[in-house]
């Protein structure tokens, strides 16, 4: 078994308003050294295998198929043993 | 004369489905709603894919309505020349589908906007804008939080080399700018084609203005170009 945890975030080249709100509101709360925020999507995957070459294949399949729009998003993954 | 049929398909959380059925059948044409599970469209000339929340927006807005069955189908429609118009939430599940490029992402102000919209007729060279007039000017309502257009720079200029932008928002005096744009969309972008110019995504509802009773009918002549473009065609 093994658990992945998956960020998607939106590309660097993407506009993210609701870290631009985030950062604003750090800046009025008086933390004025954050320069920006940058909000990401967090997922937990159980996959049932030993099989770490295949559970990465998979986790790769499902990250550009479904987790992400290539459009618009990068991912990036950290996979252990459970 | 044989009835135009439009097909409008079903997901969970559609919510502008019977809007999307109602106007056709009212203009004189046939209507059948087609269930998202359903594995064959019921022989439409045109599929509707309407708006609402297809699967409550998870993950993003159409991310997993592309994996219905019907959509298999509506992929399969589209690739044979059939006319596929996708409003609001129809225009997301296509951009998801891959069926037409770029992406909708939250709008930049990060606000719900419901109001009615100016738009501008941005080419006439469609199945679905042939009766408009080159830059006439549109009042049609908008209703959405991801409806800011987005593209990169080689997808933009490939839309725009190749004339698939049929709206952009605008003023009431057709100005294209930053002041006249409601939710951050890329060049202002309002509605596109893909490159067959048979699928069409816009996030404004024409259903919403095609009737007497409400306060604009500018989106009637959408309606009307796609019936007299398959009349030519029968």
């Amino acid at each position: 078994m093994f658990k992945a945890k998956v960020f998607v975030s939106l590309k660097q080249s993407v506009l993210d308003p609701q870290g631009q709100v985030i950062t604003n509101a750090l800046h009025s709360q008086g933390y004025t050294s954050v320069v920006e925020t940058r909000v990401s999507k967090y997922f937990e995957i159980m996959i049932d295998t030993n099989d770490k070459q295949k559970a990465e294949a998979d986790l790769k399949s499902i990250c550009d198929k479904v987790l992400a729009n290539p459009n618009t998003e990068s991912w990036k993954y950290e996979l252990e043993g459970v | 004369m044989k009835k135009i049929r439009f097909n409008v398909i079903t997901f969970p959380g559609s919510n502008c489905d019977h809007d999307s059925y109602w106007i056709p059948t009212v203009r004189g044409n046939e209507a059948e709603f087609v269930w998202h599970k359903d594995n064959s469209l019921k022989s439409p000339d045109v599929v509707f894919i309407p708006g609402g929340f297809s699967y409550g927006d998870y993950l993003r807005c159409g991310a997993i309505a592309k994996f219905s069955p019907i959509m298999q189908e509506v992929k399969r429609f589209a690739d044979k020349g059939g006319l596929v118009i996708g409003v609001c939430n129809g225009f997301q599940i296509l951009t998801e589908s891959g069926l037409l490029p770029g992406a909708l992402m939250m709008n930049k102000h990060l606000d719900f906007i419901c109001k009615h919209q100016h738009l501008s007729v941005e080419s006439i060279n469609s199945p679905f804008t042939n009766l408009y007039q080159h830059k006439q000017i549109l009042d049609i309502p908008i209703a959405h939080k991801e409806g800011n257009y987005y593209i990169d720079n080689d997808g933009l200029k490939s839309l725009q080399d190749n004339d698939q932008i049929l709206f952009r928002y605008c003023d009431e005096k057709g100005n294209i700018n930053a002041d006249s744009n409601p939710n951050g969309a890329i060049d202002n972008i309002a509605g596109i084609v893909n490159i067959n110019r048979n699928v069409l995504g816009m996030m404004p509802h024409p259903e919403r203005a095609s009737e007497d009773v409400v306060n604009s009918q500018d989106g009637q002549t959408l309606f009307a170009s796609i019936e007299k473009w398959i009349r030519e065609r029968l």
